[in-house]
Protein backbone atom coordinates (compact mmCIF):
# COMPACT_ATOMS: atom_id res chain seq x y z
CA UNK A 1 0.00 0.00 0.00
CA UNK A 2 1.56 3.48 -0.77
CA UNK A 3 1.22 6.22 1.78
CA UNK A 4 -0.22 3.70 4.24
CA UNK A 5 -0.05 5.53 7.08
CA UNK A 6 -1.24 8.61 5.66
CA UNK A 7 -4.32 6.74 4.38
CA UNK A 8 -4.63 5.57 7.98
CA UNK A 9 -3.66 8.41 9.71
CA UNK A 10 -6.82 10.31 7.57
CA UNK A 11 -9.20 7.70 8.21
CA UNK A 12 -8.65 7.64 12.11
CA UNK A 13 -9.42 11.63 11.70
CA UNK A 14 -12.25 11.36 9.70
CA UNK A 15 -13.38 8.92 11.96
CA UNK A 16 -12.67 10.97 14.77
CA UNK A 17 -14.27 14.14 13.12
CA UNK A 18 -17.82 12.42 12.33
CA UNK A 19 -18.09 10.50 15.50
CA UNK A 20 -17.36 14.01 17.75
CA UNK A 21 -20.53 14.52 19.22
CA UNK A 22 -20.93 11.41 20.45
CA UNK A 23 -17.57 11.52 22.40
CA UNK A 24 -17.99 15.23 23.50
CA UNK A 25 -21.14 14.28 25.44
CA UNK A 26 -19.96 10.95 26.67
CA UNK A 27 -17.39 13.04 27.95
CA UNK A 28 -19.38 15.47 29.84
CA UNK A 29 -21.15 12.99 31.21
CA UNK A 30 -23.61 11.03 29.24
CA UNK A 31 -27.30 12.93 28.26
CA UNK A 32 -27.57 16.85 27.21
CA UNK A 33 -28.87 18.59 29.64
CA UNK A 34 -32.82 18.50 29.67
CA UNK A 35 -34.58 21.52 29.07
CA UNK A 36 -35.54 23.90 31.94
CA UNK A 37 -39.45 24.35 32.24
CA UNK A 38 -40.93 27.51 34.49
CA UNK A 39 -44.09 26.02 35.41
CA UNK A 40 -47.04 28.62 36.14
CA UNK A 41 -47.75 29.29 39.56
CA UNK A 42 -50.75 29.97 40.26
CA UNK A 43 -52.10 26.92 38.47
CA UNK A 44 -51.39 23.43 38.97
CA UNK A 45 -53.73 21.58 36.47
CA UNK A 46 -53.71 21.51 32.48
CA UNK A 47 -56.46 20.76 30.37
CA UNK A 48 -55.21 17.36 30.29
CA UNK A 49 -52.80 14.71 32.01
CA UNK A 50 -49.16 15.72 32.45
CA UNK A 51 -48.15 12.57 30.51
CA UNK A 52 -50.97 13.13 27.55
CA UNK A 53 -49.96 16.40 26.95
CA UNK A 54 -46.15 16.17 27.21
CA UNK A 55 -46.82 13.50 24.32
CA UNK A 56 -49.74 14.50 22.59
CA UNK A 57 -50.34 18.77 22.95
CA UNK A 58 -49.63 19.03 19.11
CA UNK A 59 -52.38 16.15 18.73
CA UNK A 60 -54.79 18.61 21.01
CA UNK A 61 -53.98 21.32 19.22
CA UNK A 62 -54.52 20.27 15.71
CA UNK A 63 -58.34 18.91 17.14
CA UNK A 64 -58.78 21.97 18.27
CA UNK A 65 -57.72 24.16 15.25
CA UNK A 66 -59.84 22.11 13.06
CA UNK A 67 -63.11 22.16 15.70
CA UNK A 68 -63.30 25.85 15.84
CA UNK A 69 -62.50 27.08 12.34
CA UNK A 70 -63.64 23.91 10.46
CA UNK A 71 -66.47 23.04 12.37
CA UNK A 72 -67.25 26.33 14.40
CA UNK A 73 -66.70 24.62 18.20
CA UNK A 74 -65.36 26.68 20.39
CA UNK A 75 -65.53 24.88 24.06
CA UNK A 76 -63.28 21.73 25.02
CA UNK A 77 -64.20 19.29 28.01
CA UNK A 78 -61.48 17.73 29.14
CA UNK A 79 -61.34 14.29 28.86
CA UNK A 80 -59.22 13.77 32.13
CA UNK A 81 -60.80 16.09 34.26
CA UNK A 82 -63.92 16.94 32.54
CA UNK A 83 -63.30 20.70 32.86
CA UNK A 84 -64.40 22.86 30.15
CA UNK A 85 -62.34 25.23 28.20
CA UNK A 86 -62.07 27.64 24.93
CA UNK A 87 -59.93 25.92 22.54
CA UNK A 88 -57.61 28.87 22.24
CA UNK A 89 -54.16 29.31 22.16
CA UNK A 90 -53.93 32.83 23.55
CA UNK A 91 -56.96 32.33 25.90
CA UNK A 92 -56.34 28.68 27.36
CA UNK A 93 -52.84 28.24 27.11
CA UNK A 94 -50.88 31.05 26.59
CA UNK A 95 -53.47 32.39 30.05
CA UNK A 96 -51.09 30.38 32.21
CA UNK A 97 -47.87 29.78 29.98
CA UNK A 98 -47.40 33.31 29.53
CA UNK A 99 -43.97 33.55 28.74
CA UNK A 100 -43.58 30.78 25.61
CA UNK A 101 -39.58 31.49 25.80
CA UNK A 102 -39.90 30.00 29.50
CA UNK A 103 -41.62 27.01 28.30
CA UNK A 104 -43.02 26.17 25.09
CA UNK A 105 -39.44 27.19 23.37
CA UNK A 106 -37.55 25.57 25.39
CA UNK A 107 -38.45 21.92 24.46
CA UNK A 108 -39.05 22.55 20.94
CA UNK A 109 -35.50 24.03 20.61
CA UNK A 110 -34.19 21.34 22.67
CA UNK A 111 -36.03 18.74 20.08
CA UNK A 112 -35.11 20.95 17.27
CA UNK A 113 -38.80 21.21 15.76
CA UNK A 114 -39.96 24.82 14.23
CA UNK A 115 -43.63 24.80 14.71
CA UNK A 116 -45.08 27.89 12.65
CA UNK A 117 -47.86 28.65 14.87
CA UNK A 118 -46.37 31.63 15.74
CA UNK A 119 -46.10 33.04 12.36
CA UNK A 120 -49.83 34.22 12.52
CA UNK A 121 -51.12 33.66 16.62
CA UNK A 122 -50.08 36.12 19.12
CA UNK A 123 -48.09 35.93 21.88
CA UNK A 124 -49.22 37.83 24.96
CA UNK A 125 -48.20 41.14 25.31
CA UNK A 126 -44.78 42.42 26.05
CA UNK A 127 -43.42 39.48 25.07
CA UNK A 128 -41.55 38.00 22.22
CA UNK B 1 -51.43 -22.26 -7.63
CA UNK B 2 -55.36 -23.71 -7.05
CA UNK B 3 -56.62 -20.11 -6.76
CA UNK B 4 -60.33 -20.48 -8.21
CA UNK B 5 -61.77 -17.57 -9.34
CA UNK B 6 -64.41 -17.79 -6.79
CA UNK B 7 -62.18 -17.97 -4.15
CA UNK B 8 -60.29 -14.71 -5.62
CA UNK B 9 -63.25 -12.68 -5.58
CA UNK B 10 -64.55 -13.71 -2.22
CA UNK B 11 -61.10 -12.97 -0.63
CA UNK B 12 -61.12 -9.88 -2.58
CA UNK B 13 -64.98 -8.75 -1.33
CA UNK B 14 -64.08 -9.39 2.11
CA UNK B 15 -61.27 -7.00 1.74
CA UNK B 16 -63.14 -4.31 0.36
CA UNK B 17 -65.53 -4.86 3.13
CA UNK B 18 -63.20 -4.91 5.35
CA UNK B 19 -61.15 -1.26 4.45
CA UNK B 20 -64.50 0.57 4.00
CA UNK B 21 -65.32 -0.93 7.94
CA UNK B 22 -61.94 0.30 9.34
CA UNK B 23 -62.36 3.70 7.01
CA UNK B 24 -65.33 4.67 8.50
CA UNK B 25 -64.38 3.28 12.20
CA UNK B 26 -61.72 5.53 11.85
CA UNK B 27 -63.71 8.51 10.77
CA UNK B 28 -66.05 7.79 13.77
CA UNK B 29 -63.23 7.67 16.09
CA UNK B 30 -62.11 10.95 14.65
CA UNK B 31 -64.72 13.29 15.75
CA UNK B 32 -63.89 16.28 16.98
CA UNK B 33 -64.14 16.39 20.62
CA UNK B 34 -65.95 20.33 20.77
CA UNK B 35 -68.92 22.05 21.58
CA UNK B 36 -69.95 25.79 20.54
CA UNK B 37 -70.32 27.98 22.99
CA UNK B 38 -74.09 28.45 24.65
CA UNK B 39 -73.79 32.18 23.90
CA UNK B 40 -72.95 31.74 20.19
CA UNK B 41 -75.46 33.69 17.54
CA UNK B 42 -77.12 31.12 14.85
CA UNK B 43 -78.94 31.04 11.93
CA UNK B 44 -79.99 29.41 9.06
CA UNK B 45 -78.35 32.20 6.49
CA UNK B 46 -76.31 34.97 7.86
CA UNK B 47 -76.95 38.28 5.51
CA UNK B 48 -76.00 41.83 5.55
CA UNK B 49 -77.81 44.92 4.88
CA UNK B 50 -76.10 48.49 4.01
CA UNK B 51 -78.71 51.24 4.29
CA UNK B 52 -76.85 53.68 1.59
CA UNK B 53 -78.64 56.67 2.70
CA UNK B 54 -78.07 56.41 6.34
CA UNK B 55 -74.37 55.62 6.05
CA UNK B 56 -74.03 58.50 4.12
CA UNK B 57 -75.53 60.89 6.78
CA UNK B 58 -72.14 60.77 8.21
CA UNK B 59 -70.39 60.64 4.78
CA UNK B 60 -66.30 59.80 4.72
CA UNK B 61 -67.29 58.16 8.28
CA UNK B 62 -64.83 55.23 8.72
CA UNK B 63 -66.13 53.88 12.21
CA UNK B 64 -67.05 50.27 10.71
CA UNK B 65 -63.70 49.95 8.63
CA UNK B 66 -61.60 50.91 11.81
CA UNK B 67 -63.74 48.24 14.01
CA UNK B 68 -63.30 45.79 11.49
CA UNK B 69 -59.59 46.16 10.83
CA UNK B 70 -58.62 46.69 14.42
CA UNK B 71 -60.43 43.57 15.57
CA UNK B 72 -59.12 41.37 13.09
CA UNK B 73 -55.73 42.50 12.67
CA UNK B 74 -55.81 43.43 8.87
CA UNK B 75 -52.62 45.45 8.14
CA UNK B 76 -52.16 48.87 7.11
CA UNK B 77 -50.05 48.22 4.22
CA UNK B 78 -48.75 51.54 2.35
CA UNK B 79 -48.27 50.19 -1.32
CA UNK B 80 -51.77 50.11 -2.68
CA UNK B 81 -50.65 46.62 -4.92
CA UNK B 82 -49.83 44.77 -1.71
CA UNK B 83 -53.10 46.29 0.17
CA UNK B 84 -54.81 43.98 2.14
CA UNK B 85 -58.68 44.86 3.42
CA UNK B 86 -61.75 43.35 4.74
CA UNK B 87 -63.93 45.97 4.67
CA UNK B 88 -63.66 49.35 2.29
CA UNK B 89 -65.24 51.84 0.60
CA UNK B 90 -65.38 52.28 -3.31
CA UNK B 91 -67.16 54.77 -5.51
CA UNK B 92 -70.22 53.74 -6.28
CA UNK B 93 -70.22 53.56 -10.21
CA UNK B 94 -67.12 50.93 -9.22
CA UNK B 95 -69.03 48.79 -6.91
CA UNK B 96 -72.59 48.82 -8.87
CA UNK B 97 -72.73 47.63 -13.09
CA UNK B 98 -74.14 49.66 -15.40
CA UNK B 99 -77.21 47.43 -15.45
CA UNK B 100 -78.05 47.64 -11.90
CA UNK B 101 -77.38 50.96 -11.46
CA UNK B 102 -80.01 52.28 -13.96
CA UNK B 103 -82.44 49.48 -12.17
CA UNK B 104 -82.94 52.17 -9.34
CA UNK B 105 -84.69 55.86 -9.72
CA UNK B 106 -83.01 57.37 -6.88
CA UNK B 107 -79.71 56.18 -7.29
CA UNK B 108 -78.49 59.96 -8.61
CA UNK B 109 -78.37 60.63 -5.15
CA UNK B 110 -75.68 58.06 -5.26
CA UNK B 111 -73.55 59.38 -7.88
CA UNK B 112 -69.75 59.61 -7.20
CA UNK B 113 -70.45 58.60 -3.41
CA UNK B 114 -68.36 55.95 -1.58
CA UNK B 115 -70.15 52.40 -0.71
CA UNK B 116 -69.36 50.22 1.82
CA UNK B 117 -68.11 46.86 0.36
CA UNK B 118 -66.89 43.61 1.84
CA UNK B 119 -66.60 39.92 0.86
CA UNK B 120 -70.53 39.11 -0.17
CA UNK B 121 -70.52 35.46 1.16
CA UNK B 122 -72.29 34.37 -1.73
CA UNK B 123 -74.39 31.58 -1.72
CA UNK B 124 -72.56 30.19 -5.01
CA UNK B 125 -69.17 30.95 -4.38
CA UNK B 126 -66.51 31.33 -7.03
CA UNK B 127 -64.18 30.92 -4.89
CA UNK B 128 -65.20 27.94 -3.11
CA UNK B 129 -65.55 26.61 -6.38
CA UNK B 130 -62.03 27.42 -7.59
CA UNK B 131 -59.67 26.77 -4.13
CA UNK B 132 -57.65 23.13 -4.54
CA UNK B 133 -57.17 22.54 -0.88
CA UNK B 134 -60.89 23.16 0.66
CA UNK B 135 -59.11 26.07 2.44
CA UNK B 136 -62.49 28.12 1.66
CA UNK B 137 -65.90 26.62 2.00
CA UNK B 138 -69.33 27.57 3.09
CA UNK B 139 -70.28 26.45 6.36
CA UNK B 140 -74.00 25.56 7.23
CA UNK B 141 -74.67 29.14 7.95
CA UNK B 142 -73.71 30.37 4.63
CA UNK B 143 -70.67 32.14 5.81
CA UNK B 144 -68.07 31.88 3.19
CA UNK B 145 -64.85 30.75 5.79
CA UNK B 146 -61.43 31.01 5.18
CA UNK B 147 -59.12 28.25 6.89
CA UNK B 148 -55.37 29.98 6.01
CA UNK B 149 -53.81 26.79 7.92
CA UNK B 150 -54.83 25.20 4.53
CA UNK B 151 -54.26 27.70 1.95
CA UNK B 152 -51.62 27.05 -0.54
CA UNK B 153 -51.66 30.85 -1.19
CA UNK B 154 -52.22 30.03 -5.27
CA UNK B 155 -54.46 32.73 -5.32
CA UNK B 156 -57.70 30.61 -7.86
CA UNK B 157 -60.07 32.59 -5.35
CA UNK B 158 -58.51 36.43 -5.55
CA UNK B 159 -59.31 35.24 -9.26
CA UNK B 160 -62.41 33.71 -9.02
CA UNK B 161 -63.97 36.78 -6.45
CA UNK B 162 -65.86 38.76 -8.91
CA UNK B 163 -66.03 41.52 -6.01
CA UNK B 164 -62.26 41.95 -5.36
CA UNK B 165 -62.80 40.84 -1.64
CA UNK B 166 -60.04 38.76 -0.91
CA UNK B 167 -56.65 40.20 -0.21
CA UNK B 168 -53.49 38.30 -0.59
CA UNK B 169 -50.44 38.87 1.90
CA UNK B 170 -47.33 39.43 -0.55
CA UNK B 171 -45.23 39.48 3.01
CA UNK B 172 -45.56 39.40 6.80
CA UNK B 173 -48.31 41.65 7.36
CA UNK B 174 -47.32 41.50 11.67
CA UNK B 175 -45.54 44.98 11.52
CA UNK B 176 -48.00 46.81 9.79
CA UNK B 177 -50.76 45.92 12.30
CA UNK B 178 -50.88 48.93 14.24
CA UNK B 179 -52.40 47.71 17.52
CA UNK B 180 -52.76 43.86 17.41
CA UNK B 181 -55.68 42.49 19.30
CA UNK B 182 -54.55 39.25 21.11
CA UNK B 183 -58.05 37.75 20.94
CA UNK B 184 -57.26 37.15 17.15
CA UNK B 185 -54.18 35.69 14.92
CA UNK B 186 -52.06 37.88 12.58
CA UNK B 187 -51.82 36.09 8.58
CA UNK B 188 -48.53 35.41 7.24
CA UNK B 189 -46.66 35.93 4.29
CA UNK B 190 -48.40 33.72 1.58
CA UNK B 191 -51.82 33.42 2.35
CA UNK B 192 -55.31 34.76 1.37
CA UNK B 193 -57.53 36.56 4.03
CA UNK B 194 -61.12 38.39 3.27
CA UNK B 195 -64.06 39.33 5.82
CA UNK B 196 -65.48 36.14 7.97
CA UNK B 197 -68.67 37.56 8.85
CA UNK B 198 -67.43 37.94 11.83
CA UNK B 199 -67.84 34.26 12.56
CA UNK B 200 -64.99 34.59 15.91
CA UNK B 201 -67.46 37.28 17.14
CA UNK B 202 -70.93 35.38 16.23
CA UNK B 203 -69.27 32.48 18.21
CA UNK B 204 -69.33 34.54 21.42
CA UNK B 205 -72.57 35.47 21.32
CA UNK B 206 -71.25 39.41 20.13
CA UNK B 207 -72.67 41.04 16.94
CA UNK B 208 -70.03 41.63 14.03
CA UNK B 209 -67.47 44.29 14.66
CA UNK B 210 -69.05 46.72 11.90
CA UNK B 211 -72.51 46.40 12.80
CA UNK B 212 -71.60 47.04 16.88
CA UNK B 213 -69.22 49.95 15.62
CA UNK B 214 -72.02 52.31 12.82
CA UNK B 215 -74.64 51.61 15.52
CA UNK B 216 -72.39 53.28 18.28
CA UNK B 217 -71.80 56.25 15.98
CA UNK B 218 -75.43 56.70 15.29
CA UNK B 219 -76.78 55.72 11.84
CA UNK B 220 -76.92 51.83 12.44
CA UNK B 221 -76.64 51.81 8.74
CA UNK B 222 -75.68 47.93 8.70
CA UNK B 223 -77.72 45.41 9.62
CA UNK B 224 -76.59 41.80 10.00
CA UNK B 225 -79.21 38.74 11.12
CA UNK B 226 -81.17 35.64 9.77
CA UNK B 227 -82.50 35.66 6.32
CA UNK B 228 -83.70 31.95 6.87
CA UNK B 229 -85.65 33.10 9.39
CA UNK B 230 -89.15 34.95 8.16
CA UNK B 231 -89.65 36.76 11.34
CA UNK B 232 -86.14 38.26 11.34
CA UNK B 233 -86.11 41.90 11.15
CA UNK B 234 -83.45 41.58 8.23
CA UNK B 235 -86.12 39.62 6.24
CA UNK B 236 -88.64 42.23 7.42
CA UNK B 237 -87.07 45.10 5.85
CA UNK B 238 -86.12 43.38 2.73
CA UNK B 239 -89.34 42.80 2.04
CA UNK B 240 -90.38 45.91 2.64
CA UNK B 241 -87.86 47.95 1.20
CA UNK B 242 -85.57 48.33 -2.04
CA UNK B 243 -82.95 46.93 -2.34
CA UNK B 244 -80.47 45.59 -4.92
CA UNK B 245 -76.90 43.41 -4.68
CA UNK B 246 -73.30 43.61 -6.53
CA UNK B 247 -73.55 41.49 -9.96
CA UNK B 248 -76.22 39.41 -9.13
CA UNK B 249 -76.26 38.77 -12.72
CA UNK B 250 -73.16 36.53 -12.67
CA UNK B 251 -75.00 34.17 -10.26
CA UNK B 252 -73.19 34.04 -7.29
CA UNK B 253 -76.29 34.77 -5.42
CA UNK B 254 -74.68 37.28 -2.87
CA UNK B 255 -75.98 37.70 0.76
CA UNK B 256 -74.86 41.87 1.16
CA UNK B 257 -78.00 44.08 0.51
CA UNK B 258 -77.15 47.53 -0.12
CA UNK B 259 -80.73 49.61 0.37
CA UNK B 260 -80.29 52.55 -2.29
Amino acid sequence: MYDGGKIIFGLVLFVGAVTFPAWYSLARGGKAAPPELVLPKNEKQCVESREYIRSRHMELLNEWRDSVVREGNGVYTSRAHGTRHPMKLTGTCLRCHSDRTQFCDRCHGYLAVAPYCWDCHVTPKGKP
Amino acid sequence: MDETRRGFLRAAGFTLLGASCASSLGACARALAGDPDPEALQAKRWAMIVDLPRCLQKEGCRACIDACHRAHNVPALPDPRREVKWLWKEPYEHAFAVEEREAEYGSAALKGKHVLVLCNHCDNPPCVRVCPTGATWKRPDGVVMMDEHRCIGCRYCVVGCPYGSRSFNWQDPRPFVQQVNEEFPTRTRGVVEKCNFCVDRLARGLMPACVEACRQVGPAAIGFGDLGDERSALAGTLRSRFSIRRKPHLGTSPQVFYIV
